[in-house]
């Protein structure tokens, strides 16, 4: 397994005075599901389409399995890409779409009937040969646009938000069976998405961008557990962020006081800076309990309810607690608004639930 | 009475449709209908002297159209001259197209309002402007002999079927570019990347994807100004001289000079029987043909 199949060395896209992408340096590796992952107008498309020649590198270069491509056209890398829009011709069936990019590549017939059969029977639309875009639903028009970037069995797929124009039940379903079809071709996909959710779930690394500049780059649980900075503990999941203000430090753990609620010792996992006010933690929902009854926690605080909403699978509190002026999220999967009386209720926090980052 | 109209109204699709369609009809009747009628029965009468028309009905006009060997070349002339404009017009706002419609980011209508600007004034105002351009002592010669690189004006350019087909061409070219700018317009910018990521080259991706999707507005320009500049006679009139004379100036001149308007109806007809031909020739071809290209 090649670690630095992808090499992306110090890219810079301007677009007049905007810096799309901003000294953007990293490394992909071979068979990997990556994404690339923020919010829109952060660089991540830019950045895609950089890999796939529609756009040029202001500064930097690129590399794929070794080889500079930095500038070359489009039809000349080894990348195929899934268009947001799907991009089928209008003008040609599904065969035809399939069979467009095997024209280059100096097949005999036989083979381009088969590798058109092998990719039709793949991404499960065998007998929708004859049909047009227009006759396709947008599940199958997906289909359609992967199978005719797959024939061409690329060294890197290139994905542009292929599940954004779906519903929810059937990107659920395409984002497990993207990943499967990933795992069994073993191509690279670069995969590019707004959704955090499909990001952490689908890929084996992501890169969280914001501003033309990667915030972290790391496994799924990596960016849930121990985000960077406020930005990816933000985007990623849901949070609840404290105002606070580092005391001493001893190196491996530093004293924190929050808001109203006191001084705590936490770790100091980012190295941040000892008698600071420029920082803030983060609780995420699920890590505090809610209860009737005080707890023996690290922190146990005396909260009142003001808003329940039951999503099935939980139930999400807003709480209110003295001293705080924010509401503060909790999520349990135990309780329903019933069982607390006059909304009064206990919020527990383990300190290692807490995470200390430095504000922009 | 009111109700017995209302039931029928909303009842029934087709009266809706109708009332709504009936303006236009009226006016189609009356300005199309009634003449062509009309055209057509007098290609069947025959001119026994200046006054008088036997109304029998004869197709012999049919046959003295086809004796007649100045009427048969004009014909064909006349579709020459309509296939060399319609082709140049193309060939030029094709590009002018495609640059609007992909490369302009802002201001793509001031784009449009800017290149049909000379055609806001007359259409007669235009063909003289030419004979200023390409006259014997116009711009154009008069400028070369000034310079020294001519001594004799060139002929060629004036009362000549060159004259007659760049006249017609910048007279007709703003009608080809909406069409155009409108196909190219709706089509994708994603489909021409897609057919370079899928290993096209720039030329390979026009021919096989934008071509074939702009076909609609190429067919659409092809007839717009095929159709109307076959039958011209303002151009071929002032500017063609005894070289650039076109069928309908032949018509023109039956219903009036000659006064045989039998002859004249008879030509008229067969005028626009060719060109419904030719038209209905001409977009299955270039169907058939961008089929084969992808």
């Amino acid at each position: 397994m090649n670690n630095s199949f992808i090499q992306i060395n110090n890219i810079s896209k301007h677009f007049k005075e905007v810096k799309a992408v901003d000294d953007v340096s990293f490394e992909i590796k071979e068979g990997e599901f990556f994404s690339l992952l923020g919010p829109s107008g952060c660089g991540k498309t830019t950045l895609l389409r950089l890999l796939a020649g529609f756009e040029y590198p202001t500064y930097g270069n690129l590399l794929i399995d070794g080889t500079d491509i930095t500038a070359l056209p489009p039809d000349k890398r080894p990348t195929n890409m899934v268009f947001q829009n799907y991009a089928i011709f209008p003008h040609l069936n599904v065969e035809k779409n399939i069979q467009f990019g095997l024209r280059k590549l100096d097949l005999s017939n036989d083979e381009i009937g088969n590798r058109v059969k092998d990719v039709l029977t793949l991404v499960k639309l065998e007998g929708y040969e004859e049909r047009f875009s227009n006759q396709l639903s947008g599940g199958q028009r997906q289909r359609v646009a992967l199978a005719r970037a797959l024939v061409r069995q690329p060294k890197v797929l290139l994905l542009d938000e292929p599940l954004g124009a779906l519903d929810k039940k059937l990107r659920d379903e395409m984002q497990l069976e993207l990943r499967t079809l990933q795992k069994n071709i073993g191509i690279t996909f670069v995969f590019v998405t707004h959704d955090q959710q499909e990001a952490i779930s689908m890929s084996d690394r992501v890169a969280v961008m914001n501003d033309g500049k990667i915030q972290q780059l790391s496994a799924p649980n990596e960016l849930y557990k121990n985000p960077k900075n406020i930005f990816v503990s933000d985007f990623i999941g849901e949070t609840n962020f404290l105002k606070a203000e580092t005391k001493s430090s001893d190196g491996e753990f530093i004293n924190v006081s929050i808001e109203e609620l006191g001084e705590f010792k936490i770790k100091n996992n980012l190295n941040i800076a000892a008698n600071s006010s420029n920082v803030v933690c983060s609780v995420r929902p699920e890590s505090m309990m809610i209860s009737k009854v005080k707890s023996d926690w690290d922190i146990c605080l005396d909260a009142k309810i003001r808003q329940t909403s039951y999503l099935g699978e939980m139930t999400r509190f807003y709480v209110e607690v003295q001293g705080i002026d924010k509401t503060i999220t909790v999520s349990s999967q135990h309780f329903d608004n019933q069982s607390f009386e006059n909304n009064e209720c206990f919020i527990s926090i383990s300190l290692e639930d807490i995470s200390l980052l430095n504000k922009k | 009475m009111i109700s017995f109209w209302r039931k029928i109204y909303a009842k029934n699709d087709n009266v809706k449709a109708y009332t709504l369609l009936s303006p236009a009809l009226i006016l189609i009747i009356l300005a199309m209908v009634v003449p062509m009628v009309l055209m057509l029965s007098f290609s069947m009468f025959t001119q026994v002297n200046m006054m008088e028309i036997d109304y029998t009905f004869t197709f012999q006009r049919y046959i003295d159209f086809f004796q007649k060997k100045l009427l048969v070349t004009l014909l064909i002339k006349s579709i020459k001259i309509s296939f060399l404009v319609t082709l140049i017009t193309l060939i030029t706002a094709y590009p002018v197209c495609y640059y609007i419609a992909f490369y302009v980011k802002k201001n793509k209508m001031l784009w449009l309002v800017l290149l049909t600007l000379p055609f806001w004034t007359s259409y007669l105002l235009r063909v003289f402007s030419w004979k200023i351009i390409l006259g014997t002592k116009g711009v154009i010669n008069s400028s070369l002999i000034n310079a020294g690189i001519l001594n004799e004006p060139l002929t060629f350019l004036m009362y000549s079927e060159t004259a007659v087909v760049i006249t017609l061409t910048h007279a007709w070219a703003a009608f080809a570019l909406l069409p155009l700018y409108v196909s190219l317009e709706k089509i994708d910018f994603s489909f021409i990347e897609a057919g370079r990521d899928l290993g096209l080259s720039r030329f390979e991706v026009f021919w096989k994807i934008t071509f074939p999707l702009s076909l609609p507005g190429v067919i659409g320009a092809i007839l717009i100004i095929f159709i109307p500049t076959v039958g011209d006679y303002v151009t071929p009139a002032l500017l063609g001289g005894t070289d650039g004379r076109m069928l309908s100036n032949m018509i023109q001149a039956y219903f009036g000079k000659i006064n045989n308007i039998p002859l004249g109806a008879a030509s008229a007809t067969i005028m626009l029987t060719t060109v419904v031909i030719i038209t209905i020739i001409v977009s299955n071809v270039t169907k058939k043909l961008t089929q084969r290209l992808t």
